[in-house]
């Protein structure tokens, strides 16, 4: 039951008929990649994940990562030669400059690449990801020394990256750290304290390990304006480059956690290491900042990933698994539950809600990439439209993709009776592992603030209108098409609902910020699922005209986003009234009263 | 040292496939690389890399021009490639397929070894690969498990039901590789870009001297496979071993 079908025509529909691939590929920054040449490298990811990393994952779950007492940790036995010829491909390397080892493809293309890996082996494909955070961050701030020294190597894989910002007083309150940062008098700095949850922070996957670490300089002003990034390798460097001492870093136990086995979830020590500044002293927050898109946006695709993963299993066994005799059916018979509407609703649901977040997903990377096209060219309107507009996607995708994805791996489970929660049928692997992607990166409740709080205030909310607007005049489109009437009526009401939300919290928001806040976890939902719809529409109407797919599957796309449109997008309606009621009711029970 | 590898572009087999008129299997969709041609190309790779210096080269025939599957092969590391694509050809029986590659092979220029898989994993006819070695004039070797060359010869072990036997024969030599037996690796990033640019001679029946195609070989039905029949089920009354025993001494295999 560990088998994947890589969704490679459903990833290349939503590229081409949602995200806009030949609009990316149009800019002068992406010209050189071709759509075919990016189709046939993700056709090779796409064996390469389904043949070698998905056969881990079971693996991975059960035997998980182990803690030795002399500091290393051992990875799951299949995970290491799954990595090394992760390695060899140099598919991560795909998005990144050439001048390190890359090959300038758009952004999309990588997040195509993770969401295969993801889907796989998500507990594995945190190794590269974590990586690629690192790449990102000496990539934006690093001196030139750091980026030849490390990158080349860090972008195929030999060596990978973590992030350290985690401390037992500092979660989402990142300015509470307090590891300290001494300069040493040669440029270097020791660094010391106590990180804890570092995805990877020690593994037997690479011979080195670049710790990307937050630290707090002498005499810097508190909370989050204090914080400096610095780079602590595992192992120093020699003069010529090789693998010289072992570094004052060291992993002192791993957490027993409820999925991501295969992962290990590190309390790492810093006594005296060695590290060195990466951008700035005092910048490390915003700094952070910078990377802090790629990074939600990724554990976003997490949550696509999963509930496509659990889906496939579970509509195998639907199909297999007889019970009871579905209407219809002929009496005395024993019907596939798959037959059953309660079973089909689990099902349908499930796949509306796959291709919404991959609408949200790849629409978001694509907006990243035209930012990034558009301030190269130097149009910096234009770069600052797609800025904007991928700004304001990343809380969505973050957090509505891992808040349903909790919600679709327990269908999955659901579908699997009793059989979903026992641990053999590998169900309940799913609903576990997608768990955390709700909590790192930033809690849910962080993106439902960022969304109300930063933004929002985008042009005075006018960042969202603007999109309510697009979508508005495509649900008239969509209404000309046969049979689309409906889904049309129900998405300009959704964005009606979404119009009267925004307005509200424009208009109250900044006068009373309790009951904005109160507002912000509805009103995520409220307006990532409009979204999801008003991007579903567009692939539905592409999907109703287009050739250049089978037409079964165009057709299954149409009504996918059909059943989206008529029997999910309406609960934005009920949403409402929590994003327009004042905190006071939720603060109406004092916690003794609560009790 | 240069070796040619024979490779058949397939239906994707995870997908269901669908029958001709004729009966044989619609190739109309896109096609992929028969995994059991990806063990040939690593092994022509791998010889081309332990005698220092040479190239791979592939030789296919695919219908509309495919070339899905070749692309794969090149981005392993083959150099170029020679498609014969041509209408008149579908359907084609292994004596005519063998004929065509023959000819393309003559096309694909100066080799030391022709490889082959042993069956192509559609047809199964398992019968081309000789008829290639038959119409080139040339030795053949079949089921190879591992071939080294050495000078103007190459030696194969070669597969047989009871463990294997040590061949030797001169080159060039037309050998057929069995499956599973080298890991093939998978194209990296930079072997698929690379391969995008690597030449393709697309080339019909007639281009290489094969004239009025036909063949006297057809499919006259297809059937259902049959249906695993039920197996025996054993109540276990504690001497039930005793039972399985007996089973397994039936089939011989204890
Ligand atoms: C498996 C795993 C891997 C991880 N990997 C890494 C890693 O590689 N590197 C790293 O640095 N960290 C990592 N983390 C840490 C992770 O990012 C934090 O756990 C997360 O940011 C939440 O912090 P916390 O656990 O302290 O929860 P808290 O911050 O204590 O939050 C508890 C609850 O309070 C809510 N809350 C807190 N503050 C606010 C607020 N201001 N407004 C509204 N609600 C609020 C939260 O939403 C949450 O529901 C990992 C964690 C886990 C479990």
């Amino acid at each position: 039951m560990s088998t994947y079908t890589p969704p490679t025509d459903d990833i290349r529909f939503v590229m081409t008929h949602v995200a806009d691939l030949d609009g990316i590929l149009a800019t002068e920054q992406f010209g050189h990649v071709d759509a075919d040449s990016l189709a046939a490298v993700l056709d090779e990811v796409a064996r390469f994940m389904a043949d070698e990393v998905a056969p881990t994952n079971v693996d991975g779950d059960r035997i998980g990562s182990q803690w030795q007492p002399d500091g290393t940790v051992v990875t799951p036995p299949s995970f290491a030669p799954a990595y090394d010829k992760w390695v060899a491909s140099g598919f991560g390397a795909m998005p990144f400059e050439a001048e390190f080892g890359g090959a300038d493809f758009p952004w999309i293309s990588a997040i195509a690449v993770q969401e295969l890996f993801t889907s796989a082996n998500m507990a594995l494909s945190l190794c590269p990801l974590l990586t690629q955070g690192a790449i990102d961050a000496i990539l934006a701030h690093g001196s030139d020394e750091q980026k030849a020294t490390y990158l080349p190597k860090m972008m195929t894989g030999e060596w990978t990256g973590t992030m350290n910002l985690t401390e037992p007083q500092a979660g989402s309150d990142v300015g509470a750290v307090t590891t300290k940062a001494e300069p040493n008098g040669d440029g270097s700095w020791s660094i010391t304290g106590q990180k804890i949850f570092i995805t990877f922070g020690e593994h037997d996957l690479a011979e080195q390990i670049m710790h990307l670490v937050l630290a707090r300089t002498p005499g810097s002003p508190p909370g989050t304006k204090g914080i400096s990034m610095f780079l602590v390798p595992k192992f120093l460097l020699n003069d010529d480059g090789s693998l010289g001492e072992r570094n004052g870093a060291s992993c002192v136990s791993i957490e027993h956690k409820l999925g991501i086995h295969g992962s290990p979830t590190c309390v790492m020590s810093f006594e005296g290491a060695s590290g060195w500044l990466v951008g700035e002293e005092l910048d490390g927050m915003k700094n952070m900042f910078t990377m802090m898109n790629n990074a939600r946006l990724s554990v976003g695709l997490q949550g696509l990933c999963i509930s496509d993963r659990a889906y496939q299993q579970s509509l195998e066994y639907a199909q297999e698994r007889d019970q009871g005799t579905a209407i219809g059916a002929e009496k005395g018979t024993s019907s596939p539950i798959i037959e059953h509407p309660d079973v089909r609703r689990m099902l349908m649901t499930q796949r509306a809600w796959i291709d919404a977040m991959r609408a949200l997903t790849y629409t978001n990377a694509a907006a990243l990439d035209r930012a990034d096209a558009a301030a190269a060219s130097g149009d910096s309107d234009e770069a600052r439209r797609w800025r904007e507009l991928a700004d304001l996607m990343i809380p969505l995708s973050k957090g509505v993709c891992t808040d349903v994805c909790n919600e679709m791996t327990s269908l999955a489970l659901q579908i699997h009776g009793g059989m979903g929660y026992v641990e053999e049928t590998g169900a309940a692997q799913h609903y576990r592992d997608a768990r955390i992607a709700a909590i790192y990166e930033g809690t849910n409740g962080i993106q439902a603030a960022d969304l109300v709080g930063r933004k929002l205030a985008m042009r005075g909310g006018a960042v969202i209108t603007d999109l309510l607007d697009e979508f508005e005049s495509r649900a008239e489109e969509l209404g000309a098409i046969d049979g689309l009437s409906t889904f049309a009526d129900r998405l300009a009401e959704a964005v009606g609902t979404a119009r009267t939300a925004t307005a509200h919290l424009v208009e109250h928001g900044p006068s009373d910020p309790r009951s904005l806040l109160a507002a912000s976890g509805p009103y995520l939902r409220l307006l990532g699922t409009t979204v999801c719809a008003g991007l579903l529409a567009k692939g539905a109407i592409a999907a109703s005209s287009a050739d250049d797919f089978d037409p079964a599957f165009l057709e299954a796309k149409v009504t996918s986003a059909k059943f989206f449109g008529e029997q999910i997008l309406p609960t934005t309606a009920g949403l409402l009234a929590a994003v327009t009621s004042p905190a006071d009711d939720l603060y109406a029970l004092t916690p003794t009263q609560l009790l | 040292m240069n070796v040619i590898v024979c490779v058949k572009q397939i239906p994707d087999p995870a997908l269901p496939g669908e029958l001709d008129a004729d009966n044989t299997l619609k190739r109309d969709g896109k096609l992929i690389l028969d995994e059991s041609d990806s063990y040939g190309v690593e092994m022509a790779l791998q010889l081309v890399t332990a005698a220092g210096g040479g190239a791979v080269s592939l030789v296919s025939m695919a219908p509309n021009e495919e070339v899905s599957g070749l692309r794969t092969a090149l981005a392993m590391g083959a150099e170029k490639a020679v498609l014969v694509s041509d209408p008149s050809l579908a359907g084609a029986d292994a004596l005519t397929t063998a004929k065509v590659l023959a000819g393309a092979v003559g096309k694909a220029g100066d080799y030391d070894l022709v490889i082959a898989g042993t069956e192509s994993s559609d047809g199964y006819t398992g019968t081309v690969p000789e008829q290639i070695a038959e119409v080139l004039g040339l030795p053949s070797v079949t089921f190879a498990k591992s071939i080294a060359v050495d000078g103007d010869t190459v030696k194969v072990e070669r597969q047989t039901e009871a463990g294997y036997d040590e061949v030797t024969c001169p080159l060039p030599a037309v050998v057929s590789v069995t499956a599973g037996v080298v890991e093939p690796r998978y194209p990296s990033f930079k072997g698929i870009m690379a391969a995008k640019s690597k030449p393709v001679e697309n080339v019909t029946a007639a281009d290489l001297g094969i004239e009025s195609v036909s063949w006297a070989q057809s499919i006259t039905a297809v059937e259902d496979a049959p249906a695993r029949e039920a197996g025996e089920i054993i109540e276990d009354d504690g001497e039930t071993f005793n039972k399985i025993v007996e089973y397994l001494d039936n089939l011989k295999v204890i």
